[in-house]
């Protein structure tokens, strides 16, 4: 009876083991090469799920099915026009031919290795032979934009640039892609990631921002005091203009008063000999009693109207 | 697995085996009951797997599976808003990817050489959710350093198109626009799974080295403000008042016009009535006249002296007296 038991218990051991053996699962994001004594056998397994194979014998080896990223070191390197920059790029690529991968590189970290060898070189390559503005632009119609240029904020304007980041990165890609093939990674995307300025030049290009920006500053206050000297120089126009208008108006507003006094006189005294008479008798009248005032002597003889009959009755 | 061969190989107590044969079948249904549900949590969706093959799926909620590793599942996050920060870091996130851990790889990710080569320091947040999980999990092994390394390449690509000024001053919101447009266009390209809500540009600053002198140019624009404000209240301090003086003087021309005249003719009206009576007695009237001008004017005088027509040698006699002797 034990030793049925444990008989039982031991068949049963081993059935599962070879069930287990015989059976694996493939990942939704995994492609699996069986290996059959360290070598690859059939065609890799892409398509997800339960799958049979030889118990003890079949090995499963499993690889990435998905887009997997490579991210390279920042690394400093010349351009055409000899400026030093850091470049720091990355990639995407996939396990394009698992069978070839698996045989030539077996690893990630293999891949990963070569992938910086070949697309590292790639990126200098690419780099070294264009300019620094070939390698900041991406869109290479674009201009600044002339209001900017306009209101004057703009110290510089955008260098034109001949072919542009996106490119370059073409480049690199077309490049790189098939030196990768043949280890069986497909090469999706190169793209570069940051450029920086190396130390030393750095130093350079703040010293040229900063004469840049007084640049800008001065011609701010240049611009502040122009207007401001516009403006002064308008108050006066206004002022004299307010001014001389004004007395004109003035001069000519007393001028037809006088005017039309003189004609409405005129009309008045000069209405017939007599009253010509009368108003030259009326004035003389009126001339007197301003002109003789209490510091005024007269001698009057007694032939004058108003003592006539003096004489007349001595 | 082993355990029941482990139980039998024991010296067999059958009193002992009579309890564990209830007790065995009970902690298999107990392991089996709880390897067979799992729940969603409400802000994300269950992707259910059978043998590693995408099955299903599941919305919020209480599912059952298959047990024993036959099916399996990952939650993912679909409801929830999720960031990446770029240049800066706030402390306490949950997502261990939303910030660059390091100092000094911020200082990295921040700085940027712009389209005129000047170097500007960028800064900013990109928010985005996981619309679809299937992508997420299955087609790109790690969407978000993925999405990360996108971002930085995009906000390099639209800094490099334009000016240090566009950068800094002008052009955010252009930016944004256009860095978001790029964005999304290559997540879908890369089919991350990923749908991205919105790009924010946060600081944007010249180098530190470099600080002070953009500092000087707002002060210089400050200053240019000012000094046309000055030159502008000087005018409105003595253009209005001008103005105003101006009527007032026009005002008072025409006041004298108007008085200068009225008093014409109201002297002329005066004189014409006058004169139409002088006419009907004209001689009379003269004497009149003269007789009531002299009788008002020669008692005010200082001296009066009357002398009769035949008398010829005046002179010498005022020269003798003072003239003003009369006073």
């Amino acid at each position: 009876m034990k030793l049925w038991i444990a008989l039982a218990g031991v068949l049963l051991l081993i059935v599962v083991q070879l069930l287990g053996g015989a059976f694996y699962t493939v990942h939704e994001t995994d492609t699996v090469i069986l290996t059959q004594f360290g070598g690859p056998v059939g065609d890799p397994v892409t398509d997800p799920g339960l799958h049979f194979k030889t118990p003890f014998v079949q090995k499963v080896n499993r690889l990435e099915k998905r887009v997997l990223e490579w991210d390279g070191p920042a690394t400093e390197m010349p351009t055409k026009d000899k400026t030093y920059i850091q470049v720091d790029t990355f990639a995407r690529w996939r396990i394009g031919d698992p069978a070839q991968y698996f045989v030539k590189l077996r690893d990630e970290r293999s891949a990963q290795s070569r992938l910086e060898d070949i697309i590292g070189s790639e990126v200098r390559t690419a780099v070294a032979g264009h300019e620094l503005i070939e390698v900041v632009r991406s869109d290479t119609t674009r201009v600044t934009p002339p209001e900017e240029t306009a209101e004057g904020t703009t110290a510089s304007v955008l260098p034109t640039a001949k072919r542009g980041r996106l490119e370059l990165q073409r480049d690199i890609l077309k490049a790189a892609a098939p030196k990768l093939a043949t280890l069986g990674i497909e090469l999706l995307d190169v793209r570069i990631k940051r450029v920086n300025y190396n130390q030393d030049v750095v130093t350079n290009i703040y010293r040229r921002m900063i004469s840049e920006r007084e640049q800008i500053a001065q011609r701010f206050r240049s611009e502040g005091e122009g207007e401001a000297a516009r403006i002064n120089g308008r108050r006066e126009r206004d002022l004299r203009e307010i001014e001389s208008t004004a007395y004109k108006r003035v001069q000519e507003l007393r001028g037809e008063a006088d005017a039309e006094a003189t004609r409405v006189y005129a009309e008045a005294y000069d209405k017939s000999s007599e009253a010509r008479e009368f108003y030259g008798f009326l004035k003389t009248l009126e001339t007197y009693r301003k002109i003789l005032g209490d510091r005024t002597n007269v001698i009057l003889s007694t032939d004058s109207e108003i003592f006539r009959l003096l004489e007349k009755s001595n | 697995m082993s355990q029941p061969t482990l139980v039998f190989r024991n010296p067999p107590d059958w009193r002992r085996l009579q309890v564990l044969k209830w007790v065995l079948p009970a902690l298999f249904a107990v392991i089996l009951a709880f390897t067979t549900y799992f729940t969603v949590p409400p802000d994300s969706q269950g992707v259910v797997l059978r043998f590693g093959r995408f099955s299903s799926i599941e919305e919020p909620g209480l599912h059952f599976k298959l047990p024993l590793g036959i099916d399996s599942v990952e939650t993912v996050p679909v409801k929830r808003q999720l960031k990446l920060e770029f240049g800066f870091g706030t402390p306490g996130a949950t997502n261990a990817r939303q910030l660059s851990a390091s100092r000094r790889s911020r200082d990295m990710e921040k700085s940027m050489v712009t389209g005129d080569l000047n170097a500007a320091l960028v800064e900013w947040v990109v928010q985005y959710r996981i619309d679809d999980p299937r992508s997420f999990l299955f087609k790109v092994r790690a969407p978000e350093q993925t999405l990360r390394d996108l971002s930085e390449a995009v906000m390099r690509e639209v800094i490099g198109d334009r000016t240090v000024d566009e950068v800094i001053t002008t052009g955010r919101q252009e930016i944004e626009d256009r860095a978001l447009q790029r964005l999304r266009e290559m997540a879908t390209d890369y089919e991350l799974g990923i749908k991205i809500d919105q790009l924010q540009l946060k600081n944007v600053n010249p180098p530190r080295e470099v600080q002070n002198s953009f500092n000087e140019v707002n002060k210089a624009q400050q200053d240019r403000e000012q000094m046309i404000n000055v030159a502008n209240g000087e005018y409105n301090k003595v253009v209005p008042r001008a103005k105003g003086e101006a009527e007032q003087e026009i005002s008072e021309a025409e006041g004298y016009k108007l008085k200068r005249v009225n008093e014409a003719q109201g002297d002329a009206a005066a004189f014409t009535a006058v004169l139409s009576e002088y006419l009907k007695a004209p001689d009379v009237t003269r004497k009149r006249l003269y007789m009531e001008t002299m009788a008002e004017v020669i008692p005010g005088l200082a001296g009066t002296w009357i002398v009769d027509d035949s008398v010829t040698q005046l002179l010498p006699m005022v020269q003798g007296k003072s003239i003003g002797g009369g006073k």
